[in-house]
This record gives structure tokens, C-alpha cells and sequence, in this order.
């Protein structure tokens, strides 16, 4: 796992970049890291919270859909920090997202007409301001979210 | 950074309403490794069980596969008759449960004695 800090050309604007290991567990790297660059800007507790669950779900898709969990490809994970947000991007090897990023149907979990699993999507989605997955085959995809510290004006 | 053990302990405590309650508490983290841990010690209980608290207080970490386990258990407690009550959720994960729509299934307590109470 190596860990690097930069600055870019605004004295306000930072970047933190992690490579994670396929493997599952790893995520709480990346999750932790999120959390506590969120609390030193000033998330409240639940935005943290929110986004904590969020970057550990972007991670295990990627390890596990994308990378296959092949432990010699590594997850890669660059949190961009400016004076109101902090954009967090998760890359891997694969071909971007199969599965939906619409709200379970529990009732069919329940009927056992649709997998218990397969929620990850979903709760990024609902938990972050803004999310995008792209898929850049042979290069390899990524998954943006991004939080703000003052929701922006409707 | 390997994934921190689960653990299970099953408690019963005695209800003043009727059948007693048994009482799974987990700690560490729940996550697709805690299968075996969370379905297993499910699986084990006495056919007669019919009342089931899921104490989730001392949880460090819980991921959709986590809560995919706790659906499961939903599963099967419908299909044997039981009657599941949930207390000790962080607020982040009683909203994230609510999202996902698990509390139209069983119902989420602040706390152990209201939760016993709901039974």
C-alpha cells in the first residue's frame, strides 16, 4: 500500500492517493483516510458517517467486480480536496459497473425473487452529492462521488 | 489489514409477555467473511425459539454484504415463524436500514428495553 500527499497550483486544493490491494478488508484504509480528511474540513458527523459507508462500497465493488479480487492488481483511490468538497475517485481494472444503481426491492429479497446482496450501488448513490462511475476499458474504470461542505443552490 | 473476527454471543433473557426472548449479540465486523459467524450461530437455534433481538451495539463495521446477512436471517425467521426486533444501530446505519427498506420487515429500538418491550 503506498500513501503519497501533493499539493496542486491552488494554495486551497490538496490531493491524498492510496493503492489498496484486492483484498477485502483493505477498504477501511480508504474509508478511514475519507473520514478523517472529511472531519479536518469540517463534515458534520454525518456526512462522515455518510461518506465512510460510501467510500467502502465503491472499494469492494471494485475489488470485487472490478479487479476480480486478483491481488496483483491494486484499487486505486485519490481524495481531491478544495475549500468546499472533497472528491473521492475509485479505480480499478475492470469494465465499469454491471449491476443498478436503483433502490432494492425488499419485498423481493424477502420472496427470494432478488439476491440479498447487491445494494453497494445504490448506497453511494443516495449517500453522496454527486456520483459518476465511468468505464474506460482496456485503461480501467473509476467510480467519482463527491461531498460538499454547503449543498449548492437549486 | 484482515477483516476483525465476528462474533456472536446468543442470550436469553425471560419475557414477563410470554416466550422467552434470545438475544444474538454481535461485535467486530460484519461483512461477506461473517457468513459463517452470523447465519451459522442463526441456523443453531432451537426450532422452539420464536422471539429473536439482534443487538448490534458493539458493531465496528458494517457493509451491504454485512446487512445482506441480516437480510437473510430476515428470510428465514419469516419462514420459521419468528418475530425479529433490532436495537443498537448507530443512527447512520438505522437510516441506512431504513433506506434499503429492512425496517418494513422487523423494527429498529433505541435501546434493549424497548425493544424487549415491542415483543
Amino acid at each position: 500500500m503506498e500513501k503519497t500527499m501533493s499539493s496542486r497550483d491552488k494554495a486551497t486544493s490538496s490531493s491524498i492517493e492510496l493503492r489498496l490491494p484486492s483484498r477485502l478488508g483493505y477498504e477501511k484504509v480508504a474509508m478511514n483516510t475519507a473520514a478523517s480528511v472529511a472531519r479536518l474540513m469540517g463534515f458534520s458527523d454525518e456526512r462522515v458517517e455518510d461518506l465512510k459507508t460510501a467510500v467502502a462500497e465503491a472499494c469492494i465493488n471494485a475489488m470485487e467486480h472490478g479487479n476480480k479480487l486478483d491481488e496483483s492488481l491494486s484499487v486505486g483511490v485519490v481524495l481531491s480536496m478544495d475549500a468546499n468538497s472533497l472528491e473521492v475517485k475509485v479505480t480499478d481494472n475492470g469494465e465499469g459497473p454491471q449491476s443498478s444503481t436503483g433502490a432494492p426491492d425488499i419485498h423481493k429479497k424477502m420472496q427470494e425473487e432478488e439476491e440479498a446482496r447487491g445494494m453497494g450501488m445504490f448506497l453511494i448513490q443516495a449517500l453522496v452529492d454527486e456520483v459518476e462511475w465511468v468505464s474506460s476499458p482496456p485503461a480501467g474504470s473509476y467510480a467519482r462521488m463527491v461531498i460538499h461542505l454547503s449543498q449548492p443552490a437549486l | 489489514m484482515p477483516e476483525m473476527v465476528t462474533r456472536v454471543t446468543v442470550e436469553e433473557l425471560p419475557s414477563a409477555s410470554g416466550d422467552p426472548i434470545t438475544v444474538l449479540r454481535f461485535s467486530g465486523d460484519i461483512t461477506s467473511a461473517s457468513q459463517p459467524a452470523v447465519i451459522g450461530t442463526y441456523e443453531g437455534l432451537p426450532d422452539h425459539v420464536k422471539r429473536i433481538l439482534l443487538d448490534f451495539s458493539k458493531v465496528e463495521y458494517l457493509n451491504s454484504s454485512g446487512i445482506a446477512l441480516v437480510i437473510q436471517m430476515m428470510i428465514a425467521a419469516s419462514k420459521r415463524g419468528q418475530t425479529l426486533h433490532t436495537f443498537g444501530l448507530s443512527p447512520h446505519f438505522q437510516k441506512v436500514f431504513t433506506m434499503v427498506g429492512i425496517t418494513k420487515y422487523t423494527s429498529l429500538h433505541p435501546d434493549e428495553a424497548s425493544a424487549c418491550s415491542a415483543f
